[in-house]
């Protein structure tokens, strides 16, 4: 009775949220691998199957070339430049002060700053691509180049120039993403123990010594997670790219990633089946890069 | 031993650092919000000109003429509901699979925790049709439902290894006192797991809050449904030289200026409840 009792507890709790994760998540991803075979345009009543065609298709398309380059470059940046500013600012902000009496501290004002620092943060990313959309603007009522051409500088196209757009793009994400791992590696560095530094100090070692030789070493684990995160924001973007570049991943290309791509694919061109295509090999890029990382950096651990 | 603060060159350059990036996020916003008192010329003509006077009635239009008014309050409905019953289905979800043991356990929470190494682009095509399916395409119903589905894998996820952590003993002492299992869960469970479920009820607020993929593929056509992140989008990606820009810039600060009052008052918990969401 108690048992039966039991069950009948755990099946009422489960069977809402269930029913709603199979029918809206895991079956359409089911699908999106079934209907990736076939060339499906959203009408025909049943989807005709295709094999690998899509696939093959796939990769002679140059477009998808196109967005997989700028993946990696963004795969390669965005990571690299937000950890290491936010690295620094932590530092700074946590233990930039020097030591005095008790210990390390951080720089006066540490909590204003990690405030600011953070704001862009909670913003939606469309509202703040609106937003830097007037600040790039190509002529002086843009922000940035209102400010050049007072000094007496050419205005720069900072989105429709094909070499430059991307890394306008990138900033942008940078600007945004810094102050979350600013706040995330002041967690991990309050986690240290304070007489780490004052031992260290007392023997001698500088501000530089004591970042590269104790807290570098000892936050390897929340860097770590941080790097999986922004290389799996990476691999998204559409927001940014679909609202602040020019033609939603333009011009001609040059700032294109697979959402934006998958998404034009699937409601504005009706390829239903070559969507799921692109959306599978997402996946498998995604999936790839989260086991490489955590692979490649699972070497030895720091005991604290 | 260095007793005294010793002002010098480092702490005077890595005070210039931080003062640089706090001034590379604060001016950009103030900037804009000086450009919502602006008329079209000046916000044509040069930038880091200020507004000739304070025009309050681009606020006013950017409330009734472009919508906004309604994208807000249609966004605050749906996440208000999306992140209610994400909350409600998804520590059901998770107290039952962290603290009970029966057949198919394991499976079904590897299903919800699988969720997460899904990206959503992969399902959109599919959904689409789904949602059609049920009628359900161009509606705040339609909107919630997905929501809630999406943000389960994360939600069960953090909020199974919350109660995992609880002790067992307070559940025992329950239903010693006779309490039924649905009672010890809301009455004993949920009020001890409440730091987590603030973290993750913030988590779920600002996700849900910044959603622009599934109301643009799941509300494509009724611009009366629609929520802000895709009404501004809108405004600025429709709008040409002729349109009422002053209006795009007073809309981007309604979208902007409630979120940052919401996120100082409560800047504590709300970086400790991301915090939370990244380190799983």
């Amino acid at each position: 009775m108690e048992r039966l009792r039991k069950y009948g507890f755990v099946a009422g709790f489960l069977v809402v949220p269930l029913t709603l994760y199979l029918v809206f998540v895991i079956s359409p991803y089911i699908q999106a691998f079934q209907l990736a075979l076939t060339s499906w345009n959203g009408y025909q009543r049943k989807p005709t199957y295709v094999g690998l065609a899509n696939f093959g298709k796939l990769f002679g398309d140059e477009v998808f070339w196109q967005a997989i380059r700028n993946h990696a470059v963004i795969l390669l940046v965005l990571p690299l430049l937000t950890i290491a500013l936010a690295l620094f600012f932590a530092f700074l902000l946590n233990l930039g002060g020097g030591s005095r009496g008790s210990g390390m501290r951080g720089v006066w004002g540490s909590t204003f700053y990690k405030v600011v620092f953070f704001a862009p943060q909670v913003l939606a990313v469309a509202v703040v691509s609106v937003l830097w959309k007037a600040i790039y603007r190509p002529d002086e009522s843009g922000v940035i180049n209102g400010a050049l051409i007072k000094m007496g500088f050419d205005p720069v196209g900072w989105l429709t120039e094909p070499s430059l757009a991307l890394w306008s793009l990138l900033a942008v994400m940078i600007w945004q993403a810094v102050g979350f791992y600013v706040v995330l590696f002041s967690a991990g560095m309050a986690a240290i123990p304070k007489d780490y530094f004052e031992a260290a100090a007392l023997d001698g070692a500088g501000r530089f010594r004591l970042f590269f030789s104790i807290t570098l070493p000892l936050l390897r684990d929340t860097i770590q997670v941080g790097w999986v995160y922004l290389g799996i924001a990476a691999f998204d973007c559409f927001a940014l790219v679909q609202v602040l570049s020019v033609t939603a991943g333009g011009p001609d290309g040059a700032t294109t990633v697979l959402p934006v791509e998958i998404y034009k694919t699937a409601f504005s061109y009706n390829k239903v089946g070559y969507a799921s295509a692109m959306g599978v090999a997402l996946f498998f890029l995604t999936i790839t890069f989260a086991v490489l990382t955590l692979r490649v950096s699972r070497r030895e651990k720091i005991e604290l | 031993m260095r007793n005294k603060p010793k002002p010098n060159v480092f702490s005077g350059l890595s005070h210039l650092a931080l003062v640089i990036w706090a001034l590379l996020i604060i001016l950009p916003l103030v900037w804009t919000f000086l450009a919502a008192f602006k008329n079209n010329t000046e916000i044509f003509g040069d930038a880091l000109q200020l507004p000739a006077e304070l025009r309050w009635d681009n606020w006013a239009r950017a409330w009734d003429k472009a919508n906004v008014g309604t994208y807000m309050i249609n966004t605050v409905v749906v996440v208000l509901f999306g992140t209610a019953g994400t909350m409600l289905f998804g520590s059901m979800a998770a107290y039952v699979l962290a603290r009970y043991t029966f057949p198919g356990q394991r499976l079904i929470y590897l299903l919800f925790v699988a969720g997460m190494a899904f990206p959503v682009f992969l399902a959109i095509g599919p959904l689409f049709f789904i949602v059609k399916q049920f009628g359900l395409l161009d509606s705040h119903v339609g909107l919630v439902i997905v929501y809630i589905a999406y943000s389960l894998p994360f939600t069960v996820f953090f909020l199974a290894a919350f109660f995992r952590t609880l002790p067992e003993a307070v559940a025992e002492a329950a239903k010693i006192d006779g309490a039924s299992h649905t009672r010890t869960f809301f009455q004993v469970m949920l009020p001890m797991a409440k730091p987590g479920i603030i973290s993750i009820t913030i988590f779920n607020v600002l996700g849900q809050w910044n959603q622009y993929l599934l109301p643009l593929a799941l509300v494509p056509g009724d611009k009366e449904k629609w929520v802000i992140t895709q009404g501004i989008a809108d405004i600025s990606t429709i709008a040409g030289y002729e349109a009422d820009w002053p209006a795009l810039f007073a809309a981007l600060n309604l979208a902007i200026i409630p979120v940052l009052v919401i996120y100082i008052i409560f800047q504590r918990q709300i970086q400790s409840g991301l915090g939370a969401g990244a380190l799983k």
